[in-house]
């Protein structure tokens, strides 16, 4: 391993809010927050190419945990510290003022702007185009500073997993995520289902009894919805492309996505989209497919996501830069455009797992200093926030 | 484990993760006929074709016998399955989450 632990080394670039939270990207968002509002961000970012439009589905007529899931992650969105400024966007006001609402007392920069009260899509595009253009020119005006590793959260990710993502790049991801906790950083497991059947090495690891209890109830509640489901969870999870890279069964996926988040003691049990309390590795309860995921960990305030891919998974998140990491051979082979960190000499054994631990360090110091990701460079980035009962 | 000292997984055709584990994992197109020794475990010869990244049973497992991996069960056999055959999704079920594919 080169020399790593000078001070020089263990600092990122990142841009100091007025609410103390320091970002790594300096990104402008247009927020759709109801998806009859989504073609007003589209336009918006088509005037001022500066802006990055997110486009929500669903946002009407939501009831009691999906009303709340969906409020928090949206105003977790805008207030991610990635995030300079935010123009929200929804039909009518009530709503809309929430949102944007919510993203101010978090300290944020916002505006809003409803359909219905400035009279259509055409005048809130141009109006939207306005406020947007001043936010991205402000804070082009930002210069990232450096800032300790101990002020990052990471989340963790895997998608298109293969028997090639639990024997190398969780086991990898997790020893990074190690690392960073050791100095001071949070860390954030999520997608709960695949906790099932290796749930016993999270509840062991636990802090306190009651995170544990959390734990267990988390995974409870899904194996119970499972089986209430009826029927086959085949081709669900492990999904096909998880069957034909050889993973069998959900234990076997879980045993080696759980990994990924290192070997620490876990400090608490987060719902979709919560922000963790302080540093330390957190578990997120939320459902497995990666843009899902990705979104709570994005609303949750995640700096940037490592992510794990064996079969290949291509999408990030607009707010949170995605690392991918892959140790298939055929995988980094047939889209190597794709993938950040190539592990396949791991796999393969011609160097050993400290070697891609070490590389998936640099690529994250790389990428916490400005550089981007392949997600970032393709913009290959959706969002998908988390419904689970019918909308009124 | 087939890990060496220095972390580097050995070369072998397959990795055997756990010193519970019935089933190893190939690390390459594995071709029936071939013999698969993975540390201290007896060799075997492969029954049938094992694609890479996919499993094949190391000793003998009985139907209704946990299938162990990571030193973990991943599952159950739904039949006799002998060393050297591909342990999938064709023998083996959840233990969980009950009936699959």
């Amino acid at each position: 391993m080169r020399a790593e632990n000078t001070v020089t080394d263990l600092v990122w670039r990142g841009y100091h809010r007025t609410n103390g939270s320091v970002g790594l990207r300096n990104t402008v968002l247009a927020l759709s927050i109801m998806d009859n509002a989504n073609p007003v961000v589209t336009k918006v970012a088509h005037l001022v190419p500066g802006v990055k439009a997110i486009r929500t589905w669903y946002g009407r007529g939501h009831l009691g945990e999906d009303f709340e899931i969906r409020k928090r992650t949206l105003v977790g969105l805008g207030a991610n510290p990635n995030v300079a400024g935010v123009l929200v966007v929804g039909l009518e006001s009530k709503h809309t003022e929430e949102i944007a609402d919510g993203i101010s007392a978090m300290g944020q920069r916002v505006f809003s702007l409803s359909v219905q009260d400035v009279g259509g899509l055409l005048k809130a595009a141009y109006q939207g185009a306005l406020i947007v253009a001043q936010m991205v020119e402000d804070a082009s005006g930002l210069q990232p500073e450096a800032v300790p590793l101990s002020r990052l959260v990471v989340g963790v990710e895997c998608g298109g997993s293969d028997t090639t993502s639990g024997l190398v790049s969780n086991p990898v991801i997790g020893r990074v995520i190690d690392w960073l906790v050791d100095r001071g950083a949070s860390g954030i497991l999520s997608e709960s289902p695949e906790f099932i059947g290796a749930e016993d090495f999270l509840i062991n690891r636990a802090e306190t009894p009651d995170v544990g209890q959390e734990i267990r109830r988390v995974v409870e509640r899904i194996e119970t919805y499972v089986k209430n489901m009826g029927g086959d969870h085949y081709d669900a999870n492990p999904g096909p492309d998880n069957v034909r890279g050889g993973l069998t069964t959900l234990e076997e996926k879980s045993l080696g996505a759980i990994q990924k988040g290192g070997s620490g003691p876990i400090r608490g049990v987060l719902s979709y989209a919560e922000r963790p309390s302080g540093s330390g590795l957190f578990v997120m309860d939320t459902p497995s497919p990666a843009v899902e995921s990705m979104t709570g960990l994005a609303a949750a305030g995640a700096h940037l996501i490592l992510f794990s891919t064996g079969k290949g998974n291509v999408i990030g998140n607009p707010v949170s830069p995605v690392i991918k990491v892959c140790a298939n051979p055929e995988t980094v082979i047939a889209m190597p455009e794709h993938i950040d960190v190539d592990l396949s000499d791991v796999l393969r054994g011609e160097v050993g797992l400290e070697v891609g631990v070490e590389r998936v360090k640099q690529a994250l110091l790389r990428v916490s200093r400005g550089r981007w990701t392949r997600c970032e460079v393709f913009a290959d980035e959706e969002i998908a926030i988390s419904r689970f009962g019918f909308s009124l | 484990m087939t890990k060496s000292s220095d972390g580097k997984i050995a070369t072998v055709g397959a990795v055997w993760v756990h010193e519970t584990d019935n089933v190893a994992t190939a690390l390459r197109n594995l071709q029936v006929g071939e013999t698969i020794e993975v540390a201290s475990l007896p060799p075997v010869c492969l029954r049938e074709n094992i694609p890479f990244g996919h499993k094949l049973a190391m000793v003998s497992i009985e139907a209704g016998g946990a299938v162990i991996k990571y030193g973990s069960t991943i599952g159950v056999a739904i039949r006799p399955i002998k060393p050297g055959e591909h342990v999938h999704v064709h023998n083996v079920r959840s233990a969980r989450l009950g009936a699959g594919a």
